[in-house]
């Protein structure tokens, strides 16, 4: 208790304003009786929360007990901050339409207000935090947070979904706390007792002088634990229900956040065990079961996407794809192939928040989420037929969109590192890619299905415009600074 | 910790009785069938964790692990079974579960589980100056998460599945008060009572209750194929 007493100040500094704003937010939300009203405090809030996380690249090189702020934390913070301001806006106009269809209860809208804020601060300290067992307590306040967004609807499916995603993650997590508790005592001969024992900026500074035999015990289980978030196999499972069956706004933010928090902590925990390795201090190498569930995760989800016949599943599916070649990539490790996969995933996360929105508003035109449902977008609805199809073009990594570049590159070092596991590789991502443009047809090409809901209008669909645009400016023509910036990341200098 | 704790001594000798209690309590809810039993003997596994936490903290010298013990004991030995037998009650659920498994092969498996944590924990541990007590509770505690798992994969019944996460999760905290030192162990048991108290008065068990007759998962899985 007296710990946190003496480190919680830290959150009310600059550098902690990203995760305590969305906290502070959810509380005034769950006081704001009107859905209308907290609708736009919710949008107001996200944006301000992305204001200030965009401030953070000039707070790089805080160090504190609580938070740490180098680099890759603050690039995904930013990313986080800025999923969830375009998904709070898109929310605005997309629950009006599910209260006038009677999807949603308005009652039940504080309680989405006040949980999407919740969920946006426990993924925003999750990413800024030193210190292991912040990150596990963060993970799992969002975690609570989605599970009671996903079963808003009370459908018999989402009541599954939700407990699923509640007992699948709380294994997890538990997991993971399992493997905190280990990577603490392997920690501790070396670092004394105390926070720093449990802090990444510790670690990675004394990991040469850790116990690399307990460090092992603690990676496998910490692996697997967020392994669980990042919706890696064989505990991926929660993930497509989750996505499925919650309100839309929920899917788009989970896609892109969560993941990337969990995969964070496999890449920070791989340098610990990469440096104990290299020490000579009895470490085993992280990479190859890393890259290991990485590929499962991409196979398996590769064949799975064929079999769908929900529109939000598949696009669960796919992220569980996405996030395994994210893996592999930090399973394969080098500045080079981390370099390739945090790109990837960045620009994962940008098109698949896109496509979800696209997704959500295509659902509520037509009445229904199952590919029988939706049909022949463009003829019908040109501008959102065609964002739909840029996105999913985006998905299937083709040029000119931004993902093309990261899984080039991820094939091109595995290539050059591991010639044979290109083969699955391969397979996997062309797998899923054919599997994306065959969809794409029945969703946007061919006849148009009969419409049940209002058309959104174009001018709606602007969020996700700009997070296409971003795909494609960041894979084909990226910013020196920020491809200096991103280099740096992915090396040693955070 | 001054000296070295060491078989023969009564901090030793002590905390591995309760660790080895929790363990018993844990094979204890594996097989039991009847759910007002299964509550009581979470309950009782509760108390002893509360006194093995509270005898950490008195041979470790450190009074936080006293309020993790006096939070376990009112949450673990008292609010939670109540609450559940509430629940019981309330939904007017079937008194008696069915094991997946059969109550022998249930057991092989998990002597075989706590054979497993001990074979993996005690000798990648052994080079780490970690005196004997916390290595034996982290192999203590890996076993309950395990049985806690298996309990969870045999039981049908979503209630029995709540119980088995939450011994999984007496063996966390076992684990966690058992190293000396280690920070947080306050926050962090805490926090876990949330989740832990998120699942058990979530609203779950009532959307569950107002869609289907039982609690019995094989209900979800069903419509879940019925509509993907």
């Amino acid at each position: 208790m007296n710990a946190v007493g003496m480190t919680a100040w830290e959150l009310c500094l600059p550098v902690g304003w990203p995760a305590l704003l969305p906290f502070l937010a959810a509380m005034t939300l769950a006081l704001v009786p009107s859905w209308r009203i907290g609708a736009w405090i919710n949008a107001g809030a996200a944006t301000l929360g992305f204001l200030l996380a965009g401030a953070l690249p000039w707070q790089v090189g805080h160090v504190g007990p609580l938070l740490l702020v180098d680099r890759l934390a603050v690039h995904f913070s930013i990313l986080t901050a800025f999923v969830a301001m375009t998904t709070a806006w898109f929310s605005l106009s997309y629950i009006r339409v599910e209260i006038l269809a009677r999807q949603i209860d308005r009652q039940r809208l504080r309680l989405y207000h006040a949980m999407f804020q919740t969920f946006a601060g426990g993924m925003q300290l999750a990413v800024l935090s030193n210190n292991l067992g912040v990150t596990l307590v963060a993970v799992e306040t969002a975690t609570i947070a989605a599970v009671l967004v996903v079963g808003l609807p009370r459908t018999a499916e989402a009541v599954e979904a939700s407990w699923k995603f509640f007992i699948v993650c709380g294994v997890g997590i538990a997991l993971a706390l399992f493997g905190t508790v280990v990577l603490y005592l392997a920690a501790q001969p070396a670092l004394g007792p105390g926070l720093a024992a449990m802090s990444w900026s510790g670690l990675s500074a004394a990991a040469a002088k850790c116990n690399g035999a307990v460090l092992n015990l603690a990676f496998v289980f910490l692996l697997l634990g967020y392994g669980t978030k990042a919706g890696l196999a064989p505990l991926h499972g929660w993930m497509p229900d989750a996505h499925a069956e919650g309100p839309t706004a929920v899917s788009a933010v989970l896609a892109g956040s969560i993941l990337n928090v969990a995969l964070l902590v496999i890449l920070r925990l791989r340098d610990v065990m990469d440096a104990s390795a290299a020490a000579g201090a009895g470490a085993i190498a992280p990479g190859p079961p890393i890259m290991a569930l990485g590929l499962l995760s991409l196979l398996l989800a590769a064949f799975s996407l064929w079999r769908r016949r929900d529109v939000k599943r598949f696009f669960a599916f796919s992220t569980i794809e996405q996030s395994g070649i994210a893996a592999f990539a930090i399973g394969l490790g080098g500045p080079a192939a981390t370099f390739a996969g945090l790109l990837h995933l960045t620009l994962h996360t940008l098109t698949k928040a896109g496509i979800f929105q696209c997704v959500g508003r295509a659902a509520q035109l037509k009445g229904g989420q199952k590919f029988a449902d939706i049909g022949g977008l463009i003829s019908s609805h040109p501008a959102l037929g065609l964002t739909l199809a840029a996105g999913i073009l985006s998905l299937a990594a083709l040029p000119p969109f931004g993902l093309f570049a990261s899984e080039f590159l991820i094939v091109t070092y595995t290539i050059r590192q591991l010639p044979w596991l290109a083969l699955p590789l391969g397979i996997g991502i062309l797998v899923g890619a054919w599997a994306a443009l065959m969809r794409l047809q029945s969703l946007c090409l061919g006849p148009a299905t009969p419409d049940r809901g209002p058309a959104p209008s174009a001018f709606l669909l602007a969020p996700v415009w700009v997070h296409l645009g971003l795909v494609v400016v960041l894979g084909l023509a990226m910013p020196a600074p920020l491809f200096s910036w991103m280099t740096a990341m992915a090396g040693g200098g955070r | 910790m001054g000296e070295r704790i060491a078989f023969g001594t009564l901090s030793y000798d002590m905390a591995h009785i309760l660790g080895g209690a929790m363990l018993v309590l844990s094979f204890a809810l594996l097989y039991q069938r009847r759910i007002g039993a299964i509550i009581k003997i979470y309950a009782l596994q509760g108390m002893v964790l509360a006194a093995a936490a509270g005898w950490q903290g008195y041979i470790q010298a450190s009074p936080h692990l006293y309020v993790t013990a006096i939070i376990a004991f009112a949450a673990k030995a008292v609010t939670i079974p109540i609450a559940l037998h509430w629940l019981v009650r309330r939904l007017n659920m079937q008194r008696e579960i069915e094991t997946a498994l059969g109550v022998f092969l249930s057991m092989i498996l998990g002597v075989g589980l706590v054979a497993l944590s001990f074979l993996v924990v005690m000798p990648t541990t052994l080079a780490a100056q970690a005196q004997p007590l916390p290595r034996e509770d982290l192999a203590v505690a890996l076993s309950m998460l395990l049985l806690g798992l298996l309990m969870m994969i045999t039981r049908r019944n979503a209630l029995t599945q709540v119980v088995g996460f939450l011994s999984l999760e007496n063996g966390l905290i076992l684990a966690a008060v058992g190293i000396a030192g280690m920070p947080l162990v306050v926050e962090l048991s805490s926090a876990f009572l949330v989740l832990v108290a998120f699942i058990v008065f979530g609203v779950f068990f009532f959307r569950i209750r107002d869609r289907f007759d039982s609690l019995d998962v094989r209900h979800l899985d069903h419509v879940g194929e019925t509509h993907r």
